[in-house]
């Protein structure tokens, strides 16, 4: 396969040609904001926070779905970016209701980590308070609309890591909701097989382990890359 | 013509509050209403959530006492999922309990009510407060904060931090208490027992001169609420309701908490967010109720630990059958505080403590579940019902203040009675009329579930309902 030499943050950086930006970054070990990306299932590009700039275009690129190309000029950290990225966070924050202090997820969770790492000190959005429910009706898990970024992470490893189909998207724009098959209630999916995947990828306190306390909720996301490495590449090989 | 004074905000209270003192055409005193001016909704917008989240978020409803919320929500909690916690579990949450209790207490006595009573009703505003008890006797005051910091320290120790810990869950509690916790905690233990005697001692020299208030400050007859162990013992955390009258007789006694809506009523006043409980075979008024230390020490027979029994004793001897002045509620609190002290030093020689079977686990086994535990300023109850996934459908939450409401609005009638004449009233006698509200240590943000801090207004009405005179502080 053949490389492709490009410069990231004045870095000189070497990639292999179906990389994509951040698959180059990060192997060079340059840090780009990412909500969506889920290492061991394909990107969507949802989030938007890993937006970077290439030299010569004037939009701006999703590191996580662009591949890279040979002299590309990429920049990582720039104000303009650092600005739209906490734009992003507050909008995120402003969209559903949020509330840290008594998440399953606090001081766990990768929105808020996001947040206190961008500099998001306050949301400049007026809140929106929507009204969302929380559908505690399978027997192990819990789905929490209100904590949703709608990152989908739950609905590729249902799909494609676990085959079983159960979580999809329903609704657009601010009214899109994360559903189980046909918008049932999911303790009465008859698709789900209870892998607690979903629960595994969720980045906030979405899902939880039913029973979760504030703060409760820990995510050993290593696992999932551990079951498509094991599956793909033969390798039984744990990831710290 | 008839006059209205109104106070507000009221001080040295946690929350929002004001008092209106109604005069009649004579310019004597015909009524006073205190008033609860802020509202929080907690009831309303924890319906929907998961029953386990509860702890945590009704803990804060409460800096002061987010504690008491996450024991009595724990225990609803428990009730819910029909299990029996494992017994290290209980003895923990008893420890944290009294943690509570000290801290609360100390607060309630160093810094918001002894400034009156050791700088004097007539010392200026400005400076009756804990600075100025800070000003006037440094080593009190820092005795005070500390013994209040050591219940703080029991809090975090066991919760991992002092306000709002997520510690107790139901089925149980997260995390034990090991060793170096338990030598930290003993090692503070002389110090703050020498702090509470000292308090006691204080407080039995300033009753000899406050005389008159102990007789008008909130002095009538009532009924008496609190938790009792089996044997009729003072109780902060389990046990069962009784009921005592102002003889001390025991009209209702060993009932389950959960059955606490066939005993108490709740009534709305028009001019108030706080509600008003009643005690519901004698109906209203008649079935008023005060909880609290004073209501505890009157419904108990004995406390089990020596310091406190003997101080039980002497308390006892100050009323006819149960001690009736709410100015002694302060008395009722510093015994609380060694009574607390005391239990603390022998749990702590518990191995128990140090078990790692902490948390019984359980789905949804019952759809409704009440947890009561004694805060530290009175009964309090936690009732839910969920669905069969676990969240909630309705919320009810009574707090020790809202107990207190009846007996909070017949004491400032009973203080305006006596020292106000006609609209000009002066400052230390406004100071008086919030003290008596400051005996029963209220806690306005937790009544209401709202939150704030506690500025005063009095407003003095006249006959027609105009507003005469307003005095606003804070």
């Amino acid at each position: 396969m053949a490389a492709k030499t490009l410069i990231i943050d004045g870095k000189q950086v070497s990639a292999q040609d179906d990389a994509t930006i951040l698959d180059a970054a990060t192997d060079a070990g340059i840090k780009i904001p990412t909500l969506c990306h889920l290492g061991g299932v394909y990107d969507v590009g949802a989030c938007r926070l890993c937006l970077v700039e290439v030299a010569g275009a004037k939009k701006l690129f999703s590191a996580c779905t662009t591949r890279v190309a040979e002299g590309m000029e990429v920049h990582t950290d720039t104000e303009r970016l650092r600005k739209y990225r906490r734009m992003t966070l507050e909008l995120l924050f402003a969209e559903r209701n949020h509330v840290c202090s008594v998440c399953v997820s606090n001081g766990k969770c990768e929105l808020q980590t996001l947040a206190w790492q961008n500099g998001m000190e306050h949301v400049g959005y007026d809140y929106s308070f929507p009204r969302w429910g929380v559908d505690a009706t399978h027997h192990l898990f819990g789905l929490d609309h209100n904590r949703c970024v709608l990152c989908q992470r739950c609905v590729r490893v249902c799909w494609h890591i676990e085959g079983a189909g159960t979580k999809n998207v329903a609704g657009r724009g601010a009214r899109s909701a994360i559903i189980d098959d046909l918008k049932q209630p999911w303790g009465d999916s008859e698709t789900c097989t209870s892998c607690g995947k979903c629960v595994l990828a969720c980045p906030t306190g979405a899902l939880f382990n039913k029973g979760s306390t504030v703060g409760e909720m820990s995510r050993d996301l290593n696992k999932l890359e551990y079951i498509v490495n094991a599956r793909l590449k033969k390798q039984w090989i744990a990831l710290e | 013509m008839a006059k209205r004074i109104v106070i507000d905000p009221v001080t040295r209270i946690e929350g929002h509050a004001k008092i209106s003192i109604f005069l009649d055409d004579a310019g004597q005193v015909s009524d006073a209403e205190f008033h609860v001016v802020e509202f929080r909704g907690f009831e309303k917008f924890c319906e929907g959530r998961p029953f386990s989240e509860m702890p945590a978020i009704t803990a804060r409803i409460c800096g002061i006492c987010p504690v008491s919320h996450l024991l009595a929500s724990a225990k609803a909690g428990d009730a819910i999922m029909a299990v029996a916690i494992p017994p290290a579990a209980d003895k923990l949450r008893r420890l944290m309990n009294l943690g509570q209790i000290v801290q609360s207490h100390a607060l309630s006595f160093f810094h918001l009510s002894a400034p009156d009573f050791i700088l004097g009703w007539d010392a200026p505003p400005a400076t009756r407060n804990v600075f100025g008890l800070i000003a006037a006797d440094p080593a009190l005051a820092r005795s005070g904060i500390r013994l209040r910091q050591f219940g703080q320290e029991i809090i975090e120790a066991l919760g991992g931090k002092k306000i709002h810990p997520a510690w107790a869950v139901p089925g149980g509690v997260r995390s034990g208490l090991d060793e170096e916790g338990r030598a930290r905690i003993r090692q503070r233990l002389p110090e703050a027992f020498a702090t509470a005697e000292a308090a006691l001692g204080i407080f039995l020299k300033a009753l000899e001169s406050h005389r008159e208030e102990a007789l008008i400050f909130g002095n009538f007859q009532s009924l008496f609420m609190g938790l009792v162990a089996p044997d009729g013992g003072w109780e902060h955390h389990g046990g069962r309701l009784r009921f005592t009258d102002s003889t001390g007789s025991v009209i209702a006694d060993q009932i389950e908490p959960a059955r606490y809506l066939e005993f108490l009523g709740e009534s709305v006043q028009e001019a108030s967010y706080l509600k008003t409980p009643y005690f519901k075979a004698l109906g209203l008024p008649g079935g008023m109720y005060r909880v609290g230390p004073l209501a505890r020490l009157n419904v108990c027979e004995h406390i089990g630990t020596p310091r406190a029994d003997a101080e039980l004793k002497a308390f006892k001897q100050m009323g006819r059958g149960a001690v009736t002045s709410s100015f002694l509620y302060h008395y009722a609190r510093l015994i609380e505080i060694i009574a607390g002290l005391e239990a603390i030093e022998r749990a702590l020689e518990d191995p128990d403590l140090g078990s790692g079977d902490l948390r019984a686990d359980a789905g949804v086994n019952s759809l409704h579940g009440v947890g009561a535990s004694e805060a530290p300023r009175g009964t309090l109850f936690h009732d839910y019902t969920v669905d069969r996934s676990g969240l909630l459908k309705s919320v009810n939450l009574i707090v020790a203040t809202g107990h207190n409401n009846l007996a909070m609005n017949r004491t400032v009638a009973q203080i305006a009675r006596h020292y106000v004449q006609g609209d000009n009233i002066p400052e230390p006698v406004l100071n008086r009329i919030e003290h008596g509200i400051r005996c029963y240590d209220p806690c306005l943000s937790c009544s209401t579930h709202a939150a704030g801090q506690m500025p005063l207004r009095i407003r003095l009405v006249g006959p027609r309902g105009n507003v005469l005179r307003e005095v606003v502080r804070g």
